[in-house]
């Protein structure tokens, strides 16, 4: 028999820090609002501000369900702190479409039924938006190595595939035609159509 | 010309534009006015009690609410059986905040209560609890010798059934196999943490948003445990961010936020963490033992399938590991047992193909050793032992097109040029390996209720208080019920998840599509029914004398099937009939009778898969660069949604095979790999081509829909297949999985 002190290793009297006011742009509506410094990019979006298509996977920069856009790049929003994003242009999945007026690459999501639970997805969505605008990658290879940043634990992966390059072959961003090796070959690039 | 024939053609999920939107809400993101925010603490250590919890300085901190632990928890219902949940195995449920006694690492001790998710987790990383830590035992591989056939008590468990004389079969062998298997604990990881956040109403009322596979299952739960009528535990789970079983049984998160928003009278959240994902229910840690022979003619003279696994020292999970290899090919001789071994872990819980996707990576693993002993080709040595008929049961099958899965399947894989011999295929410094497997998977049905309504704008609403874990039911039941009452897709919204509407089962065990489609499909029935009886309410109707065989719903219409210009409007009637809406249930009864009749067919599903590896010779990594998976799973109702079913299966059966492994340190009864950097699963380039056969199979005997469920019987055999292959590519035979670089150098 043992005893275990279960505490902080470097044991400080609890304490707590004073709030901050941030001022963000969010799907191009300007938000103010205050919050503890050490809240995370993602809870302010998903608490703070109840825009909850942002997901929390793992809160540790791991799984990518957090995916939003900073001045167009993709960052994990839970790697970020709020506060030191004062004044930034963000876009999260709210701001790429809505259910009536849907973005190429949500709609092509759901054409390739490029997700299932939907848990991932609009890390998925933002991540490949930001994929695109970086202007990257150019082949079926390079799409997946650059959205394997994003976990998706149903296995949709060879469907997210399709469902972005599609997007890419009609935007005429695809360089080199090898032989497609995910998804299906190439010419079952179409989703299938009821 | 409009068709309203939706069933069986790839259809768009309903709920798409609101998952990539980002509009469906999961259990986390009500954010209800003045809620407050709960964070769980885990034990570091695996067995002992809890002594001391020094929680003054954190209820200092303003906006800390309270601090729950076992001292402070109310007395809440006494006996085990309140505890238990619907799929509760036998033994004593777990009961968080109980005593202080701690069972298993990572077990929940306390919960903070804070306005904000921030203090909460704060207060909680300061809180100071001391434990007096006693020995405890997590390494199955120490306790094979306590391990004992567990007693009953979870439903649907039955002992496995040997027949026959497997040491005769065993001596009259001309050629034999016989190894070890084993695979680690595994944990579920949907993307979504389990949560939920608790609407306190008042008066004890609640809405109870909760991470879920089971609405009413939750419902129940909190019902028997804190006193809650069924009006005060409303349980609404409509959007579920994946499943694959962890939801099956009410999670300890809900408990504590029930219980938080009961004591405190307010609205809770309380969300795990990741690390926290692998504190509750895991595929167990199992060891299996198979020997296989044969006689002259590469018939099976004898199997033995023997399988020790892990369970709690609380309760005896179960599962149907070694039953299949009495079931899929043909012996007379066959030998299985299975027992468990009580260690200082939580509770194993079904994993997606609970029990078959371990059985079957040792079953069909030495099904191509023993091909090879026999010096037969796996597909031909397959197809040499064909079970025509359920021995297990002494049962024939309802169907089963497991040959043209592998006729199929291997046509499309090219599995006629394969090379017999271990490395004899290589690409520059790969090497190349071709393998195959399969697998059987229930084909079960459950009693599950629906209600259909229509309204006067011919806009038909349909309800079962089922859930969508990703699986697709949202838009299949959308599909049935539009196919029914003829209506176009667009006219019909089915809803789910909610303890209000009609009662369901958990979503599990593929019986999803079969239970709650039947449901669906029979009360869109009835209420075609009440639509006749108001046609013929109508003067000089032409339907006056019509039953409903006489009539058929198509595109918007009620029409006479031999004068289909006699046709009157659905909408039509419900404004004839003066009431805002016309509605119908199914009946209850032939679900209830079914269950009780005894099974005169064995209803299965079935699948083979082929696999080619390439294995970097010097280095041993090994990529699956092609997988063609045949599966015959009787109707398919949306092959869209269904193939989604089997791609995923596919990528979990790779996860399986190279990557997913829970690690515990024994020294400290803990998994060490508890978050998702270092709990492997393959991402998007770890995956190629995967290409998914759905093998016509027509069953009338399984359920009314034909239908048989598809969303386990994928993944069976994709490991094997993938250790098999290589072994073409490599001469090494892997056994123990996750096959990784140190097991092939």
């Amino acid at each position: 028999m043992s005893t275990v002190i279960q505490k902080p290793l470097d044991h400080q009297p609890p304490s707590l820090p004073p709030t901050q006011s941030v001022r963000l742009t969010i799907n191009s509506q300007e938000s103010h609002f205050t919050v503890a410094p050490w809240t995370t990019l993602l809870d302010a979006l998903r608490e703070h501000l109840d825009l909850t298509g942002t997901k929390k996977g793992c809160d540790h920069g791991q799984c990518g369900a957090c995916t939003v856009l900073i001045d167009g790049k993709r960052i994990n929003s839970c790697l970020t702190l709020a506060v030191m994003r004062d004044g930034a242009d963000i876009t999260t999945i709210e701001g790429l479409g809505t259910p009536e007026n849907l973005s190429p690459l949500q709609q092509a999501f759901i054409d390739h039924d490029a997700f299932q639970c939907g848990y991932c997805t609009p890390g998925q969505i933002c991540s490949a938006q930001g994929l695109l605008n970086e202007g990257k990658a150019k082949t079926e290879a390079e799409v997946r190595e650059l959205m394997s940043g994003n976990l998706c634990r149903c296995g949709a992966y060879p469907n997210i595939l399709s469902a972005i390059m599609e997007v890419m072959d009609k935007d005429g961003l695809i360089m080199d035609t090898k032989e497609w090796s995910a998804g299906g070959a190439k010419p079952e690039m179409d989703p299938i159509n009821s | 010309m409009m068709t309203t024939d939706y069933i069986g053609k790839p259809t768009n999920r309903v709920d798409g534009p609101a998952k990539v939107a980002g509009t469906a809400k999961y259990a986390a993101e009500f954010n209800v006015p003045n809620l407050l925010y709960g964070y769980v603490v885990s034990s570091p250590i695996a067995k002992g009690k809890i002594t001391k919890i020094n929680a003054e300085e954190v209820l200092a901190l303003p906006g800390v609410h309270k601090v729950f632990s076992h001292e402070n928890v109310p007395s809440l219902a006494w006996f085990d059986r309140s505890y238990k949940d619907d799929v509760a195995p036998g033994g004593s449920p777990f009961r968080p905040l109980h005593s202080a006694e701690v069972k298993y690492s990572q077990q929940p001790v306390a919960l903070v209560v804070a306005d904000t998710f921030e203090l909460a987790r704060y207060a909680a990383s300061v809180l100071e609890i001391e434990y007096e830590q006693t020995a405890h035992e997590t390494d199955l591989s120490k306790h094979i010798d306590d391990a004992r056939e567990p007693g009953g008590g979870k439903t649907g468990y039955k002992p496995p059934k040997s027949r026959g004389n497997f040491g005769r079969g065993w001596e009259q062998g001309v050629a034999k196999v016989e190894a070890n298997f084993q695979h680690g604990a595994q944990h579920h990881n949907p993307m979504e943490n389990f949560a939920t956040t608790v609407e306190w109403l008042g008066d004890k009322s609640l809405n109870v948003y909760d991470k879920t596979q089971g609405a009413f299952n939750s419902q129940q739960y909190i019902m028997k445990v804190f006193g809650l009528s069924k009006d005060q535990a409303r349980v609404i789970s409509k959007y579920t961010g994946g499943g694959f079983g962890s939801g099956l049984r009410p999670q300890y998160q809900l408990f504590l936020a029930v219980l938080a928003s009961l004591e405190l009278e307010r609205s809770v959240r309380v969300s795990l963490t990741r690390q926290q994902m692998f504190s509750f229910g895991h595929r167990p840690h199992t060891l299996q033992h198979v020997a296989l022979a044969t006689n002259a003619d590469g018939s099976l003279s004898g199997i033995n399938h023997f399988a020790v696994a892990e369970t709690s020292q609380f309760e005896d999970f179960t599962e149907n590991v070694v039953g299949w290899s009495g079931m899929i090919y043909d012996c007379k001789n066959v030998k299985l047992g299975y027992r468990l071994s009580k260690l200082d872990v939580y509770t194993p819980l079904d994993m997606r193909a609970p029990g078959a996707a371990s059985g079957s990576i040792a079953l069909e693993i030495a099904m191509d050793e023993m091909a090879e002993a026999a010096g037969l080709d796996p597909v031909e040595f397959r197809l040499r032992n064909y079970a025509d008929y359920d021995q297990e049961q002494n049962l024939p099958f309802s169907s089963k097109k497991l040959r043209d899965c592998y006729h199929e399947g291997a046509t499309k894989f090219g599995w006629a040029n394969r090379n017999p011999a271990p490395r004899s295929m290589r690409q520059g410094n790969r090497l190349i390996g071709w393998g195959m497997a399969g697998g059987i998977w229930d084909s079960a049905t459950q009693p599950a209720q629906a209600k259909a309504s229509l309204d006067a704008d011919g806009h038909l609403r349909v309800q079962s208080g089922s859930n969508d874990i990703g699986t697709g039911t949202y838009t299949i039941m959308t599909q049935i019920a539009a196919e029914t009452l003829g209506l176009p897709i667009e006219a019909v919204t089915f809803e789910l998840g909610d303890t209000l509407m009609p009662e369901a089962p958990v979503q599990g065990g593929s019986w999803t599509a079969s239970s709650v489609g039947t449901a669906v499909r029979k009360a869109c029935q009835a209420l075609g029914e009440k639509l006749l009886k108001q046609a013929q309410k109508m003067d000089e109707s032409a339907f006056a004398d019509a039953t409903i065989d006489d009539v058929q719903f198509v595109n918007g219409q009620l029409r006479l099937r031999t004068d289909p210009d006699q046709a009157v409007v659905l909408r039509d009637l419900v404004q004839a009939s003066g009431e805002p809406r016309l509605e119908a249930e199914n009946s209850k009864l032939p679900g209830m009778l079914g269950m009780l009749k005894p099974a005169q067919y064995s209803m299965h599903a079935h699948n083979a898969v082929f696999v080619e590896v390439q294995v970097d010779e010097e280095l041993g990594t090994i990529h699956v660069t092609r997988v063609v998976n045949a599966v015959a799973a009787g109707r398919i109702l949306n092959p869209k949604t269904a193939r989604s079913q089997v791609l995923g299966s596919v990528v979990w059966g790779i996860s399986m095979a190279l990557m997913e492994e829970s690690v515990m340190d024994h020294r400290f009864g803990r998994y060490m790999n508890h978050n998702y950097a270092e709990y492997h699963i393959p991402v998007n380039a770890d995956i190629h081509d995967i290409d998914v056969i759905f093998v016509h199979e027509e069953d009338d005997k399984v359920n009314e829909l034909g239908v048989k469920g598809i969303g386990e019987v994928g993944l069976l055999g994709v490991a094997a297949a993938i250790s098999n292959a290589v072994y073409h590519a490599t001469g090494k035979r892997v056994r123990d999985m996750p096959v990784m670089i140190d097991k092939l150098l």
